[in-house]
């Protein structure tokens, strides 16, 4: 099977800094990869490499095609759904609005009208507050909405920052429960940066670890949780 | 209690036109985040092309859609050469550029046109209308009517169509929405270039009853502040009503506070302004936004 995302030799710059010092990885289609490191450690320039959001050298592939000299939003048109660290929830659109914002880029309506109903069986309680102001909703609240919204797009690859930040461990339990659910039902690829790394270990199928800016060591979940490093470093027992 | 009526006949009069500017100044700020003090000028200088095709011999209602799609033009024009550049900038950066736009407005429209006073025609019969004891202008009229028909354009433009619905989202969340594929300086452009062109319309209403003039905006885009302020910026209802109770406000303590008359009148538009602020900063109808700093 032929990698869905290929990373190569990727650095990346905040102004004059440079973050990233040569990030290479690939992902498999349907699968989900979590990217483990210290804060700083750039697990979050990653993902923002990926959209274009900063600048970059190197070669990212996504699905063959070179999209490292692509726009932000070329990049999302291709199906690359980024939800971002903080949620980057509207709060002065509705709920709904709010999700018909992530399905911008497509032009098929009848598919649009579809993901709504999905979205809304996902996560029932954005259905019972579509027409409230985003703004309104709880913390966890949001994030669903910050996943609905990247769902909304019908990504192929879906990239998610921190989705635990900030919320109660019941509600980032059934956060994750739902990504799982997500990347089975429709095989969406998941790339997954998270503080959590027992929480990222145990719904992910792949992991590597960097260290600034740098990859470290890379391999299953499994692996990487029985490594004594890891352990003693990340998952602390 | 006759000239009391009349007299708030009138204030709605005159409030509609403060309402049509005000318009335009609170689709800039909820398409762009941004407050554009040169709204009336560039709506002024709008009315100068339209008075140049109607020398022309051009007929009024082509004029009047010519003019509202040149201002369109003008303003995705300003908003790319201008604009754009500071766009990054802090906010009172590109209030000062707006504040720049407003000067050269005026005097590149007092360079070609001069500042001599032009009459410029309404579309609209000029007998009055008698409705009981109270006499009100066939302009008026219309010129309320042509606010309200905006009022609800702009309304069903950014309550149900997409591109609205984009608008609203790039302004709010430039970062978000790029991430959902919204080209949000594309969107900005367009703000400004419907902002513009709403500010022709008030324009070409505004003109028959001050007279064309380079300056002609001035005291009324204070009014049309005071206007968005009362009703709220991030509300267009609110600003068509915040105009009609500036416009009658305007008018009843013009007649019956001696010593304000008319010399004083626009010190009640700044007093609006000052005690909204004070009082209730999101205005009647506004959201409160919350930023973090």
């Amino acid at each position: 099977m032929s990698a869905i995302l290929e990373v190569e030799n990727l650095q990346a710059w905040y102004g004059r800094t440079q973050a990233l010092h040569g990030v290479s990885f690939s992902m498999e289609p349907r699968g989900i990869t979590t990217i483990l490191g210290a804060n700083g450690a750039g697990k979050t320039t990653t993902l923002r490499a990926i959209s274009a959001m900063i600048r970059t050298a190197g070669t990212i592939r996504f699905d063959g095609a070179r999209i490292d000299r692509k726009a932000t939003e070329d990049i999302v048109a291709l199906g690359v759904a980024h939800v971002p660290q903080g949620r980057g929830t509207f709060m002065e659109l509705t709920v709904e609005e709010n999700l018909r914002v992530g399905a911008w880029a497509r032009r098929d309506r009848s598919g649009v009208a579809e993901d709504f109903d999905r979205v809304y069986r996902l996560f029932p309680v954005l259905l019972q507050r579509r027409r409230q102001l985003a703004g309104t909703l709880s913390g966890g609240e949001q994030q669903m909405l910050a996943v609905g919204r990247g769902l909304m797009l019908r990504p192929r690859l879906l990239l998610l920052d921190e989705p635990s930040l900030g919320l109660a461990p019941l509600v980032v339990q059934e956060i994750f429960a739902i990504l799982r659910r997500i990347n089975q039902e429709s095989g969406v690829t998941i790339l997954l940066v998270e503080q959590n790394a027992r929480l990222a270990l145990a719904l992910a199928d792949r992991a590597f670890l960097i260290e600034t800016g740098r990859v470290v060591m890379s391999g299953a979940s499994a692996e990487l949780t029985s490594d004594d490093a890891i352990r003693r470093a990340y998952l602390g027992y | 209690m006759d000239i009391f009526l009349q007299q708030v006949v009138s204030g709605i009069a005159t409030g509609g036109i403060y309402a049509s500017l005000a318009l335009a100044l609170v689709m800039i700020y909820q398409a762009t985040d941004v407050v554009n003090f040169a709204q009336g000028e560039m709506a002024m200088f709008s009315t100068y092309l339209a008075w140049s095709m109607l020398n022309a011999g051009v007929p009024y209602w082509v004029t009047f859609f010519a003019t509202v799609a040149l201002a369109f033009l003008l303003g995705l024009v300003i908003e790319r050469l201008v604009i754009r550049p500071v766009e990054s900038a802090p906010i009172l950066s590109i209030v000062i550029v707006t504040l720049g736009l407003l000067v050269i407005h005026n005097s590149i429209a007092g360079w070609i046109w001069s500042y001599i006073q032009k009459p410029f025609p309404s579309p609209f019969p000029s007998r009055p209308v008698h409705m009981g004891p109270i006499i009100v202008g066939a302009h008026d009229i219309g010129e309320i009517s042509v606010t309200l028909i905006v009022l609800l354009l702009l309304f069903a433009f950014f309550r149900y169509t997409p591109v609205g619905l984009a608008m609203r989202a790039a302004a709010h969340n430039p970062v978000s929405s790029r991430l959902s594929g919204i080209r949000v300086s594309r969107m900005l452009m367009l703000g400004w270039g419907l902002a513009a062109a709403f500010g022709a319309v008030a324009g070409m209403m505004v003109a028959p009853i001050v007279t064309l003039e380079p300056n002609m905006m001035g005291g009324i885009q204070i009014y049309a502040f005071a206007a968005a302020t009362l009703g709220g910026f991030t509300s267009p209802g609110g600003a068509v009503l915040g105009g009609i109770i500036v416009g009658v406000a305007e008018n009843l303590v013009g007649t019956y506070v001696r010593f304000i008359g008319t010399e004083l009148k626009l010190t009640v538009a700044l007093a609006i302004i000052i005690i909204v602020l004070l009082v209730r900063p999101r205005g009647l109808f506004g959201r409160a936004v919350v930023r973090r700093v």
